[in-house]
Order: C-alpha cells, then structure tokens, then sequence
C-alpha cells in the first residue's frame, strides 16, 4: 500500500534523473563508443533492475525501491551535515572552535534511530522471504541439472511429465570472435528453450553434474544453486507471456560465461502443443537403440552428438586444449580398449574436467565412440553398438571412483 | 595486565655491529625498518593485483573475446582477489601498525622483534607461490578467490601453490597479530591506560584478535581442500557423505571477519586523522571503541550473508539477515561520531583530511549497498552479479584504500623527514576520487540489469557501462602512479618537516622529531 | 655472559634465522605442491626444506635459550612471552574448531540431508544417512573404531601424562630436580606410548576394519582430526625432550622457568583435544 505509493513517487522521480544521467551517459559513452565500434551506442540502457513479472518479484523490487529511497534520505541527511559543517566550520572562518568531545544523549540516539529503521527494513523484508520460500503445491515440476557448459531439463510432475531437454548456448563461435556482428541476443540464445505455461506454479528442483553452478533469471527473481549430489529448489509463477533470458551465475570454469538460461512462457494452450510436439520428436528422433547399427550410421551420428557435447572442450578437431583438455588424436582412451572408452564417458575422469556424460542417450554414446575413433586420423575398427552401452548401463551403479568424479573428489 | 612492574633500566647497548645493504634489510629486528618493508611489499602488490584488475577490465571493454581466454580471465580474477586482499590491503596496514604502533604507545619495539622480521619475510615466498601459479602447466587457478569446490578439485598444480601460499600467509598474520597484541597490552608507557590509547592502536588490537580467531579456519578449509584433491577425503564432496556448501560455510567464516579485518584498521586511521584536521579531540572516543569492538563480535554470526542462494531454511536465512543489518549500527555510530568531530571544529584540507573524507562518503555508500543486500529477498537477484562487485570495491578500494593513502600522507613526514608535495598529493586524491566513481558506479547498474560477475563476455545491453567502468579503471591505474611518484620525491628531499607537522595532531608519535631516529623510546616516556 | 641487570626491554639483535626460516618454508611450499603433482624434485625439495627448517629451529631456540640463560629477558619480556603462548594456542583451538565443524556438519546437516526422500528420489535411492556413514555412494564397507579399546587406553595414558607433568612442575617449584626430571621423563614416555597405539591403531583401521582416509566423510574427519591431534602430541612431545635435555643441563630455576610452563600448558591444551575427540569422534 504505502510500499505502491513510495513505487509511484520514485518511478517518476527517478525517471527524470534518469534522462538526465542517461543523456549523460550517452554522451559520455557514445562519443567513445563510435570510436571501438558501432552497434554499441544503441544498445538499450538500464539504470534500474528489470521490471520482473512474478508476484514475488514485484515484492522485491519494491523491497528495493523502498531500501533505495530510505538509504537516499539518510545518505543525503548524514552527507548533509557534513558538507555543511565542512563549509561552516573551515578554519579560515571559525573562530570560535568547540572543545566538546561527548555527549551520551546524542550518542543514544543516533544508536537507537537506525536501529529502528532497521526494523522498518526487516519487517517486509521477513514477509518475503517467507512467502518465497514456500515451494508447496506447484502445479509443475522440473528439475534443473548445470553440466559444464550446459543446462539440463527434466520436467518431472504435472504437465509434460517425462519431457527432457539439453539446453546449449545457440550463439556461433564467429560472433564471439569478433568474426561476425553480434545479434541482439548474443550469449543469451540456447538451442532448446525452457517452455512454461503461464500463471502457473512452476517449482524448481536445482543440481548438478560437475561443479556448482547457478540457475539465475532476474525477470523470475530466481536464482538457485546448483549444488552436485544435493537437491535444492525454488519457485516462480509467470505472469506475462514472454521470453525470458538469464545466466549461470556461479563461477563454473572456462565457460561460466556461456550457458545461458532461456524460459519462454506460453498460454496454457500453446503449452499443451508444444508438450504434443516434444513427444512425438522423442518418439521419433529416439534413435532406435535396439536395431544393429552400420559403422557410418554410428559415425554420422556421432558427429552431430559431438558437436553438441564434446566440441566445447576437445575441440571440433579433437585436439583439444592441452593440458586441461587433452587431444583425442591417437588418445590412450580412444585407441584402446572399448571398454576404458566407455567407462570414461559414462563416469568421467575424477580430478579432472572430464564430466559423466551417462546422461546422453545409448545410441549417442555408442555413436560418439564409433566417432572419435574413426576421425581425425584415429582408425579403430573396435567400436559398440547401443545395446551393449545399454548392458554396460545395467552392470549396476557406477563405481565410487564415477561418484567421486560426479562430485569433483580426486582418487 | 598493564600492571607488571617496570623496572627502570639502561636500554641495551648500540655498540653492535649492525649489517649494511640488503643484510640490514633482511636482517633487521627493527620495528621502523620491518614496517617499511611492509609497505613497499604492500605496493608492488597492489601494483601486481592493478595490472590484473586492469587486464580484466580491458576483456570487458567491449563484448566478445579480445584480450585473454576465459581460462585466463578465471585465473585474473581470482590471482586479483588474493593479491589484492592479502598482498597488497593486509600488509599495508600491518606496515602502519609496525611503524606507529610503538610509537603511539612508546614503547622501544614491538614486544617480539626477531618474529616481526619473520611476520614479513614469509610474505615473499607466499608472494612468489601466488604469483608464480600463473607458469606452471594448468596456470593459475580459476576458481575465485573464495576457492569454492568442486571446482577447486578440477584445477592443476597452481591451486595447490595458492593453497600453500594461503598456509604461509596464515603463519604470517598470526604471529604478526600475536606480536601486535603483545605489543599492546604489555608494552605501553607507565599511565597510558587502555583507554588513553589512540584509537588506531585500539583498532588494530580488536583486528588482530580477528586475526588469530579466523585466519587458523581458513588454513583449516583449505588443508581440506588439499586433502580432497590429493588423498581422497570426503569432506567436500557428496558422493561420500560431505557438502560442497560446507566449504562455504567455513570459509566464510573466515572470510566476513576478514573484511572488518581490512576496514578496522582504516576506521583506526581515519579516527587520528579526522580530530587533527578538525583541531578538535575525537567525538566519543569510548563509543568508538565499543563501536569497534561490537562489530567484530558481530562479525562472527552473519557469515551465510554470502550464501544466501545456496539453498537454506528459511530461519537460517532470516537469522543471517537480521544479524548483518545489525552490523549497521555500530558502524553508524562511528560514522555519526566522525561527524561530530568536525562540528565547529577548524578544518583544513590537506592530502590526509581529503582522503579521510572521501573514506566516509564513499565507504558509507559501500555500506548501502552492503545494507540491501544483506535482504535475502533481494539479495537473490543481486547475489554474483556487479553489484556486489560495485558493493565491495567501495568498501575496500574507497574504504580501505582510500584510509590507507590518508595514513600514508598522515605519517609520511615522520617517517622520512620531509614534507610531501600538497599539491601533487590533492591531485592524487581527486583523481582517484573521480576515476573511482567512474569505474565501479556504474557497476552498480550493471548488477541491477543481471549482469553476472567473473566473466570474460557479455551480452550487448551491458555494453556501455563497462565501457565506461574500463576507461575509469585505467584512469585510476594510472592515477596510482602519482603516488608512487610523490613518496619517491618526499624521500629524495623537500620542506623540512617539524616533530609535528601537523598543529592539530595528538599523541606521544609526534614527540619524537622527524625522521623518527631509529630507535624510539628506549626510555619509556610517562603519560599522565 | 655473566648475569648482568636484565635491559628494560630485551630487543634482539638483527638476526638470520628469520630468513632462513622463510627459506625452509617456500621450499617445503614448493616442494610439496611438486610432489603432490607427482613432478620428479618435490620429494627432494620437501626433504631440503625440512633439513633448513631444523637448522632455523636449532640455531633460532638456541639463540633464545642463551638469551634467557644469561638473563636478558626482563619480567615484562617474561609476561611477553606468557601473552603471546596463550593467544598461540587459543590460534590452535580456532584450528582444530574448524575440523571439528567439519564433523558436526556431516553429522547434523549434510549426510541426513543426502538420505531424505526427495534426495533418495532423485539421487540416491536407497542411502540411510546412519552415522557412521560413508556417504551414499561409497559402497566399500567399513567398521568404525570402536571407543573402549585402544582409545580409551590412550585417554588415560594422556591424562596420566597431564598429572606426571604437574608432578614435575612441582619438582621444579620446590627446587627438587630429581622429581623435575622423572616427571618429565615419565611423560614423555607416556606421549611416546600414546603415539604407538595411535600408529598401531591406524594399521588396524587400514588392514582389519577397512576403515581408510576414503571411507567417505567418516574416514575424512576421523583420520583428519585425529593425525592433526596426532600431529600436535609429537610436536609436544618433541618440546618435552628439549626440556627435558635443558633440566638435565641445570636449566631453570624455581622463580624463572617460563619455556616449562608453555610446554606445559601446550601438553595440557592437547590433552583437552583428545578428550573432545575421544567422545565425539570415538564415543557417540
Ligand atoms: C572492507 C570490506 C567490507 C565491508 C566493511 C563490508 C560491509 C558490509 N557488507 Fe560486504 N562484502 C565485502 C566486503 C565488505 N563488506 C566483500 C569483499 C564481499 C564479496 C565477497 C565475494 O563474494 O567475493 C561482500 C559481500 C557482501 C554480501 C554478499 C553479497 C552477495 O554475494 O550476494 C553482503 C550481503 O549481506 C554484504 C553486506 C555487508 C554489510 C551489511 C556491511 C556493513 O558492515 C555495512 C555497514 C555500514 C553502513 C550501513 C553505512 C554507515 C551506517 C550509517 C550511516 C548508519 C545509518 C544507516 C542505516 C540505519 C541504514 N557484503
Ligand atoms: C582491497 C582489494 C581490492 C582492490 C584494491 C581492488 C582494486 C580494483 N579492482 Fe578488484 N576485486 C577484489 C578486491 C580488490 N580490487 C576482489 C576480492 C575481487 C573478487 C575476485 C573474485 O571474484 O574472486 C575483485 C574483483 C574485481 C572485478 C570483477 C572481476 C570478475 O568478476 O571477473 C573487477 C572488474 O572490474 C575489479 C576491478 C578492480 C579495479 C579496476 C581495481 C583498481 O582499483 C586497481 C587500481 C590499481 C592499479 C591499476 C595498479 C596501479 C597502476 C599500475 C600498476 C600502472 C599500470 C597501469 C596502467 C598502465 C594504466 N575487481
Ligand atoms: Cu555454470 Cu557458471
Ligand atoms: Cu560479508
């Protein structure tokens, strides 16, 4: 209620200082901007958070607003007096210098004052924090799994239950290099977006693969961490249709910078269709992993699921980066035997960045051996087929050496 | 425990052979000489943690990868972090306390010299380790300077040289605060009680009690750390029963007394400076000193501010916030009590008042955006962006740096005899002073808009800020450079500087003549 | 030296032991970083480092001793050294504390939170977060040490310890050398008894009850607290001998003797460590 008012008074308020600064900044900035390089001067500007679009971010960012305009009075009083006192009292003008050195009266109370506009602060902040720990009853489900350098989406209960999703940055190497113009969205485009249905209570089950990672949409005020071996969670409830866009937030290695987050949220019938669809294409595009594959079926495959898994930090050329990532050219692992090369793509390497990948399909397991050892120079006649990965699989869970790697211990 | 006997005797002999060039330096059990070498240790870090600061700032100078890889980029702002906060912050003050402490209180040295000489000559090595992470293979860790795991567990041989280096920096702040305490409580002047003592000393006392409480935890997590790498213990790691999160836990343990670790000792500065500027005694000086004390206290109880989105029952969250706002009051009363200092007092504006200034307008502002984060329900779309970024270099760089330059143009005429180039010095201030606003003012804006910290690339709508944010820390860096400058020439020569150059200063340090001689107060002076 | 009228506050001499101190630990820095990273000199630079390391100590506890000898240290410097061994040690307890949070943590906090439903659901199924435990994927069994065998032995040897010290004290306050000297022996003989059961436990641990460093987070902290407990008895221990060797040579006198005191109050500190470790690690 008061909280609405202060929102008003401030929005205009400070939307007049912010033509003021942003012209400013304008300025400022786009006089050196079209120096380094177009493009630039026309990206949008934002001088405050964006205006989210769930109940509990309207709550907190008028938390904020109100914290802002408290801290601006107090700021401005305290500073007040002393640029006054700072002008009035320069020697050069006063000749009449205090001795005075306390004063428990006043002492008292500039203790006692900010201690109760600190409980003016506490009392709707503890409201909200309550509310937006309350992950009870959501109508949707979906756990959220950060690998390196990716996300993962299971939708677990409710609409869509069994639907599953990798999503990878979408942004070509090119526009990182500079090679090519950056598009609007460049570093916050995925392949496979999170799709949501509007208004409705979506709970978020938070983890990981490898490292910590960090599930962070501002417009959804969420953010979470993604602990590996430990389940945390989160929720949000959309209230516009729209496409949302955030990024991993906790330091996760060389590419912290490129997984990005993307949520569309759709009506509830777009949703419906949209959950139709990824149905039929699991159905479909479920490479069958039961068939014989030929070896260049498996190769061909295998090339697309590296492009998509592996690239990132052997290289497309298998190369890799050295020392952190390891050539796959005439590698121990890939020019020996199948089954160490299985082993290590199922469970990882512990003490190192090679991540479990058991969360790939058989097919594209199977695929990524035949591939590997059948580019680059690499000429091993030695490969699987889907089903023996499907048996590997079934051998029972992995050993505590995988575990320790799924977690990042070192053996 | 003041109360032990003194037994007035001839101080010790001079006659000795005292070793020349770099053996006196290495040699030396020489409180001045040690608090030297800490200061000049002091800048090249910061000079080293500058270039690191300004590499990253040129990768965000615009979108897109130009400058360094991401790899690289890591392992910058971690090597930044750690240079910067325990390289370059941390001796710098413990150099003040080495220089002035025993002439504050009169005492002839520190109470264990040849330790004081150890305290500093372990900081090269670990100095060496730090740096010298960035050529081994694998380079520098990339993991922050809050060496989270898993990802700690991932890095190569450099995270196992920061991991020692962390060990022997440990060694080399608990003795050095073991030595300061000593000093303090053992080896003041006959009637200079406790609560007679400047208030710099009683800051650096309430700070080296953090020291020792908090710097064994963090040798601890990182020994753990060690043993998760290399011996296949558990403890941060789920798969055999630990808890990543419990490194942060302990850590930041560590790590929130830590930053009152850095600004204590700047709040002991700026309440010497602020009186002799003002020409007028401090405002509630026994407040100060309860002020201080309670935010150390404090300080132990609000560290999961730092983990507020790791995943928490909400009365944990509740309980870490309320105590971190607490922490407000008591830094409100020392800012408030700064102020009544100046009332009607009869100030000036020299190279030391000026950057005391600065010290509170901007640290106070640190201290806002430290205030709204500390709410968890804003924190979470705050927390690893810029605005904690923006948050902690106004409370360290405004807030620690800044106090350290006003005690360094404060105590340079003692120290070397001579006064520095006022004008030099003023430019240097209000250069920095701009340059720093420019730089991490907009970072603000930047945390606001979701902009994530620690990396290389960003999307486009962050463009001109950090544009901007980058030319301001280059004008800074260089801004730094006249420092330099100006302490080089006040040590060549210039104006002859008085015992007390400043006519509103107080305290037995200014009863000595400048340059202070070698050795001080072999004859403990009597305070009444 | 002769015993001259102590100066008002003794302040060394400059000195080198500082540097090669600094020295002995960049190198065992060094070293060990090499080594862990299986690189072919860090077993030697370690072992360098150790000998500089011992040359530091000896030439650096030599010059202090003299100094005592020859009575240079005043009362002050005395209350000196008393401030600074207390706030060592109580530097010391932080140390431990962080191990010990370490335990309390897994114990309260993280391995119940691994067990609970949704954690089983979605992670580990199946996984009783039963103390002890060695975390839900690390399927090796294992028997923990059990508290009324060796350890509890070892508790009784360490407060016999405490009581043989305090014996000996009393010798040196009443003068009586004789009882000075057997009170020390005796404990360090007790220390050293102490230290063999703790290594003959741990071959137990590792051969019969496949109880290791890797067994999970019970391994981690058991074997985390009680080596660093372990650690400390030694170097006690090690401090005790020198004592010991400095009576032998007429050292100390009944009013004046304050390197006995801080060894024993470093005795005394280890001692209360291994009663908290024997009942929250060994007991409950
Ligand atoms: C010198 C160092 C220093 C200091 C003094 C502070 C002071 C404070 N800090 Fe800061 N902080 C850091 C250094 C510091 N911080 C660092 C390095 C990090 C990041 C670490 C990392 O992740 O890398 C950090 C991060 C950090 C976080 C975590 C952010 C995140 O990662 O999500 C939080 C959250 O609560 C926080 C809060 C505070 C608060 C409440 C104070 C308070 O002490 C401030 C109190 C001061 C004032 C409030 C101003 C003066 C008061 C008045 C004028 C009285 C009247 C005012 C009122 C009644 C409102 N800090
Ligand atoms: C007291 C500690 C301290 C100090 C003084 C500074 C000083 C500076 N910091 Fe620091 N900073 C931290 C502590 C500090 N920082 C910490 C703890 C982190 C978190 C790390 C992490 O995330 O793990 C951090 C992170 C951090 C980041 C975020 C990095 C990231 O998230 O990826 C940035 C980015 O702008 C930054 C910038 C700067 C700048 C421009 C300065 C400037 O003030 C530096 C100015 C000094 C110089 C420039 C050196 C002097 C000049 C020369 C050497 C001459 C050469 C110069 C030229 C040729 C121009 N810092
Ligand atoms: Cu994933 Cu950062
Ligand atoms: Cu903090």
């Amino acid at each position: 209620m008061a909280l609405r008012a202060v929102k008003q008074f401030l929005k205009m308020d400070v939307r007049t200082v912010m033509n003021h600064k942003a012209t400013w900044w304008a300025r400022a900035s786009a006089a050196t901007a079209a120096l380094v390089f177009a493009g630039v001067a026309h990206a949008e500007r934002q001088l405050n958070m964006k205006l989210p679009v769930t109940q509990a971010g309207q709550t907190m960012y008028d938390l904020h607003t109100l914290m802002l305009v408290i801290c601006a009075v107090i700021f401005v009083g305290v500073f007040g007096v002393m640029f006054y006192s700072l002008y009035a009292h320069r020697k050069s003008v006063n000749k009449n210098v205090a001795t005075f050195h306390e004063s428990h009266l006043v002492e008292v109370v500039w203790t006692v004052i900010p201690f109760v506009i600190l409980l003016v602060m506490a009392f709707p902040a503890t409201k909200a924090i309550i509310a937006m720990r309350d992950t009870s009853n959501p109508d949707l489900t979906i756990k959220v799994t950060g690998y390196q350098w990716k996300w993962g989406y299971d939708y677990l209960k409710g609409e869509g239950e069994g639907v599953r999703l990798v999503s990878n940055l979408s942004t070509p190497q090119d526009q990182i290099f500079d090679r090519t113009a950056k598009g609007e969205n460049y570093l916050l485009e995925v392949d496979n977006p999170l799709v949501v249905p509007v208004g409705k209570k979506v709970r978020i089950l938070t983890t990981a693969d490898d490292v910590i990672h960090a599930w962070y949409v501002p417009e959804l005020a969420v953010q979470q961490d993604a602990t590996p071996g430990f389940i945390r969670d989160t929720w949000f409830k959309a209230e516009k249709v729209g496409t949302y866009r955030g990024q991993c937030a906790k330091l996760c290695g060389k590419d912290h910078a490129y997984m990005p987050i993307v949520v569309n949220v759709v009506s509830e019938a777009d949703y419906a269709k949209w959950v139709g669809e990824q149905k039929k294409k699991m159905a479909a595009a479920g490479d069958n992993p039961d068939k014989t594959w030929t070896v260049p079926e498996l190769v061909a495959r295998g090339e697309k699921a590296f492009a998509a898994n592996c690239a990132a930090c052997h290289q497309a050329n298998g190369r890799g980066l050295p020392p952190a990532f390891p050539s796959l050219v005439g590698s121990k692992v890939v020019t020996g035997p199948v089954a160490g090369h299985v082993d290590i793509l199922l469970n990882g390497r512990a003490g190192t960045a090679m991540a479990s990948f058991k969360q790939l399909s058989d097919v594209e397991l199977a695929a990524l051996v035949a591939y590997t050892r059948q580019s680059w120079g690499n000429k091993v006649d030695e490969i699987v087929q889907p089903a023996d990965i499907k048996a590997i699989r079934e051998g029972g869970k992995p050993g505590k050496q995988a575990a320790a790697k799924a977690n990042g211990a070192a053996s | 425990m003041s109360s032990i006997p003194h037994d007035h005797a001839h101080g010790h002999d001079h006659d000795h052979h005292h070793p020349t060039g770099l053996m006196r330096w290495i040699t030396t059990t020489n409180h001045k000489d040690i608090g030297s070498m800490y200061l000049w240790f002091s800048f090249i870090m910061f000079l080293a943690g500058g270039v690191m600061a300004l590499t990253i700032r040129a990768e965000l100078f615009q979108p897109g990868l130009q400058v360094v890889n991401p790899e690289l980029f890591n392992a910058l702002t971690t090597l930044h972090g750690l240079v910067m906060v325990f390289g370059a912050i941390m001796p710098a003050f413990v150099g003040f306390a080495n220089w002035m402490i025993p002439l504050m209180i009169g005492a002839s040295d520190m109470a264990f010299a040849r330790m004081n000489n150890w305290s500093f000559w372990l900081l090269p090595p670990a100095g060496l380790l730090l740096i010298g992470s960035f050529f081994v293979p694998g380079g520098a860790p990339g993991v922050g300077w809050t060496l989270y795991p898993p990802l700690t567990i991932q890095m190569g041989m450099g995270m196992d040289m920061a991991i020692f280096a962390i060990h022997i920096l440990g060694m080399s702040s608990i003795m050095g605060s073991i030595n300061i305490i000593t000093t303090i409580l053992n080896m003041r002047a006959p009637g200079m009680t406790l609560m007679k003592m400047p208030l710099f000393c009683w800051t650096w006392l309430i700070t080296a009690y953090l020291l020792i409480a908090v710097m064994p935890v963090l040798a601890g997590a990182v020994t753990m750390l060690l043993t998760d790498r290399h011996f296949g213990t558990s403890f941060f790691n789920a798969a055999g029963g630990g808890d990543p999160v419990l490194f942060q836990h302990i850590f930041w343990f560590f790590g929130h007394p830590e930053v009152y670790i850095v600004i204590l000792p700047g709040f002991g500065v700026v309440s010497q400076v602020i009186p002799a500027f003002s020409r007028k005694p401090l405002f509630g000086y026994a407040s100060m000193v309860y002020a201080t004390a309670a935010i150390a206290i404090l300080s132990f109880v609000v560290w999961a501010h730092h983990m507020f989105t790791a995943g928490m029952p909400v009365a944990g969250l509740l309980f870490f916030m309320y105590a971190t706002m607490l922490i407000a009051v008591p830094t409100g009363v020392k800012v408030f009590n700064w102020l009544a200092t100046m009332w009607r007092g009869a100030i000036t504006f020299e190279a030391p008042m000026l950057f005391s200034l600065g010290f509170i307008f901007l640290f106070t502002f640190g201290g806002f955006s430290g205030l709204v984060l500390s709410i968890v329900a804003i924190d979470i779309v705050l927390h690893d962006t810029y605005y904690v970024v923006a948050h902690f270099h106004y409370t360290m760089v405004a807030g620690a740096l800044f106090s350290a330059y006003a005690a360094l143009y404060y105590w340079l005429p003692k120290w070397t005899g001579h006064m520095y180039d006022e004008t030099l010095a003023k430019w240097h201030f209000w250069l920095s002073l701009i340059f720093f606003n420019i730089t991490f003012f907009v970072q603000h804006f930047l945390g606001l808009a979701g902009m994530p910290r620690r990396i290389p690339d960003y999307a486009l709508q962050f463009a001109e800020f950090n544009l901007i944010s980058t030319i301001g820390a280059f004008g800074f860096g260089i801004t730094q450079l006249l420092a330099l400058y100006i302490v080089l020439k006040c040590i060549k020569g210039g104006e002859k500087a008085p015992a007390k150059p400043w006519d509103g200063a107080e305290g037995l340090e200014w009863t000595v003549p400048s340059p202070a001689p070698y050795h001080t107060f072999e004859e403990p002076p009597v305070v009444r | 030296m002769s015993q001259q009228h102590a100066p008002y506050y003794y302040v060394p001499q400059p000195s080198r032991w500082p540097i090669v101190g600094s020295i002995a630990v960049g190198l065992l820095g060094t070293g060990a970083a090499l080594w862990m990273n299986k690189i072919g000199a860090g077993p030697y630079v370690v072992l360098a480092g150790f000998a500089v390391l011992l040359y530091m100590l000896f030439g650096w506890f030599g010059t202090v001793i003299a100094e005592s000898e020859s009575g240079q240290y005043s009362k002050r410097v005395d209350a000196s050294f008393r401030w600074s061994m207390s706030w060592f040690i109580f530097s010391e307890v932080m140390f431990f504390a962080a191990f010990f949070g370490a335990l309390f943590y897994a114990r309260v906090l993280s391995v119940p939170d691994l067990s609970s439903l949704e954690h089983q659901a979605l992670l580990w199924e199946g996984f009783k977060g039963t103390w002890p435990s060695a975390g839900p994927y690390i399927t090796e069994a294992f028997t923990p040490m059990g508290a009324w065998g060796i350890p509890a032995i070892n508790t009784l040897l360490l407060l016999t310890s405490g009581v043989t010290l305090t014996w000996a004290h009393h010798g040196l306050l009443h003068n009586n050398r004789g009882q000075l000297k057997l009170g020390l022996f005796l404990t360090i003989l007790l220390g050293a008894v102490f230290l063999a059961l703790q290594v003959y436990e741990y071959i137990h641990a590792y051969q019969d009850l496949n109880l290791k460093l890797t067994s999970g987070i019970f391994g981690s902290t058991f074997f985390m607290l009680t080596g660093f407990h372990g650690f400390h008895v030694t170097l006690g221990a090690t401090m005790l001998v020198v004592i010991l060797v400095r009576a032998m040579k007429g050292h100390f006198k009944p009013e004046n003797h304050f390197a006995f005191e801080a060894v024993a109050w470093y005795w005394h500190f280890v001692d209360v460590v291994w009663l908290l470790l024997f009942v929250v690690v060994y007991w409950l």
